[in-house]
């Protein structure tokens, strides 16, 4: 079955209630969030899901020199950052979108939806 | 036969069948490249043999027969099979014709698929345009004024995004085909609207686009024939094309409805839409499903098209069918119309009233300027006129429209008080 990444993307500079307004309203979202995980997860659609420490906390690597070379701070400098994401199995993109759509009310952000490689789309990408 | 009668057999069939080949293909082979290219190499084999060999007695039946031909030689010549591929070329038959209704034709799985709303729009109308008109990527170019090479990306970058996203090829569930259905309509509206108020070019009115967006939607009616919004659209569509021999005078110049030759309109389509008109107006009397917003300005044209003179018009009607749609869609376009036919009906101080109530929102429309312009010449303020023909005329890319304004404006009286009623 295909397989889709659905990334959320969040404020650079979160505050001290994440990308939420307030501590009632991260942890509303916290649980929509979790409860929609769970379906996902008893309807056997769920891969692998999970929110990130903010862009701030990452390390870019560079490992094609001799030495790896090691930054301070997230690849791309933009003002939006990937916040979480779910790794999900649907049967076609309109399972993706509708799944994604119930997940970006859940967690109330907007959700990228973005299909994986199949075996055989590398194939064709290998054959000449 | 003559060379002139194979090449209109081709033509006819071309017309008549290239939607269902590429649909058939596209549902045995799951691939829209493949289905594309082995219908263009059929038609292309047609060109070449039929002078030749004669036109066969089942041109459709041969056209189909050489495409899959053509789709199974392309899967053979290439060496890694994928197991879809392969399932495919053991297909010895087609699955045979499901008897549930016209629904399961194949070309409304197309039609959904190449209007999927995960594609861009210009994507969407692209694919419409070739895989179920059978325009060729050239003339999808030359009717959006963009490069060949530009538009041949567009639609290969859309075809890939269909495969590696798995777009499906179906018709959506019953739960979401009344949005999905409404956003095919919108596909071939814009086609319509491009052809019609051409906003680029020397044309005024670009007859290639409107006729095809006119075939797309009898496809439409002939597969999804109980859905008001698809008639709807048919109908409008019609209606307005039928003054298309009215709008545009000898010299180039755009006609308003209310200056046009009534006797100039097509009164065969004119016919054609009333009737489907009519067929809404008895499902939505019987007690079925409301109009749409397609319904309701198919029913405004036929108000125009019932009328023997613009001043016969019943503008009590049109301002309320326009009420119906705001009532569905509270934008300003719609508060704009409905604000020029109530300037008919309580005159042109009301209509200017409303008009002017939008201008911050749609004072990058050239259409409130024209409204604006028309209602100020009316008042027998012409300064104000004068500055309104003007942005129009500023707005406005159309050829036969600009020349339509120029000429009201230079017909305005220099300044002075109004002239009387009118």
């Amino acid at each position: 079955m295909p397989r889709y990444l659905l990334s959320v993307f969040g404020p650079a500079d979160p505050t001290e209630f994440g990308t939420y307004p307030s501590r009632e309203e991260m942890l509303d979202a916290f649980a929509a969030t979790g409860a929609f995980n769970d379906r996902l997860r008893d309807e056997g659609r769920l891969v692998f899901a999970d929110g990130l420490e903010p862009a701030s906390t990452a390390t870019t690597v560079d490992g094609q020199a001799e030495r790896p070379t090691f930054t301070d701070g997230p690849y791309l400098e933009t003002k939006e950052h990937l916040g979480g994401f779910w790794v999900i199995e649907a049967a076609d993109l309109d399972e993706a979108l509708a799944l994604a759509a119930e997940g970006s009310r859940a967690c109330r952000g907007t959700v990228e939806v973005r299909p994986f490689r199949t075996e055989e789309s590398v194939r064709a990408l290998t054959e000449d | 036969m003559h060379a002139a009668g194979v090449e209109e057999a081709i033509t006819r069939v071309h017309r008549e069948e290239w939607a269902r080949v590429v649909a058939a293909l596209a549902r045995r082979f799951a691939d829209l490249d493949v289905a594309e290219e082995a219908a263009a190499e059929a038609f292309a084999a047609a060109a070449e043999r039929w002078p030749r060999d004669g036109v066969p007695p089942n041109p459709g039946g041969w056209i189909t027969t050489t495409a899959t031909r053509k789709a199974i030689d392309r899967f053979r010549r290439e060496s890694q099979r994928d197991a879809r591929h392969q399932a495919a070329l053991m297909i010895q038959d087609d699955t045979p014709a499901e008897v549930l209704g016209p629904v399961e034709d194949d070309r409304l799985r197309l039609v959904f698929t190449c209007c999927h709303p995960a594609l861009s729009m210009e994507a969407r109308v692209a694919l419409t345009l070739r895989l179920l008109g059978g325009l060729t990527v050239g003339e999808i170019a030359r009717a959006f004024f963009v490069q060949e090479s530009t538009m041949a990306q567009r639609i290969t970058r859309a075809k890939a995004k269909i495969a590696a996203a798995h777009i499906p090829y179906r018709v959506p569930s019953a739960a979401d085909l009344r949005e999905r259905v409404t956003g095919v309509l919108a596909v071939v509206y814009l086609v319509f609207n491009e052809g019609y108020l051409a906003g680029e070019g020397d044309d005024a009115v670009r007859v290639d686009l409107t006729d095809e967006a006119i075939r797309l939607g009898r496809l439409l009616r002939s597969l999804l024939p109980d859905d008001g919004e698809v008639t709807g659209l048919l109908a409008l569509m019609l209606l307005t094309d039928a003054r298309r021999a009215a709008r545009v005078s000898r010299t180039g110049e755009l006609v308003t409805l209310e200056e046009q030759d009534r006797s100039a309109w097509d009164r065969a389509l004119v016919a054609e839409g009333r009737a489907l008109v009519d067929e809404r107006l008895r499902v939505v009397a019987a007690g079925g499903e409301r109009p749409g917003r397609y319904q309701l300005l198919a029913a405004v044209n036929v108000v125009h098209t019932d009328a023997p003179s613009a001043r016969d018009t019943d503008w009590s009607r049109v301002v309320a069918l326009y009420d119906a749609l705001l009532r569905l869609d509270p934008s300003p376009v719609v508060r704009l119309n409905r604000a020029v036919a109530l300037a008919e009906l309580d005159g042109p101080l009301v209509g200017l009233a409303e008009v002017d109530r939008l201008g911050d929102v749609l004072g990058g429309y050239h259409a409130l300027h024209v409204a604006r312009a028309d209602l100020l010449r009316r008042l027998g303020r012409s300064a104000e006129a004068r500055t309104a023909y003007d942005r129009a005329i500023e707005l406005t890319g159309n050829p036969a429209e600009r020349a339509h304004l120029a000429r009201r404006r230079d017909q305005l009286v220099s300044a002075g008080p109004p002239t009387g009623p009118r």
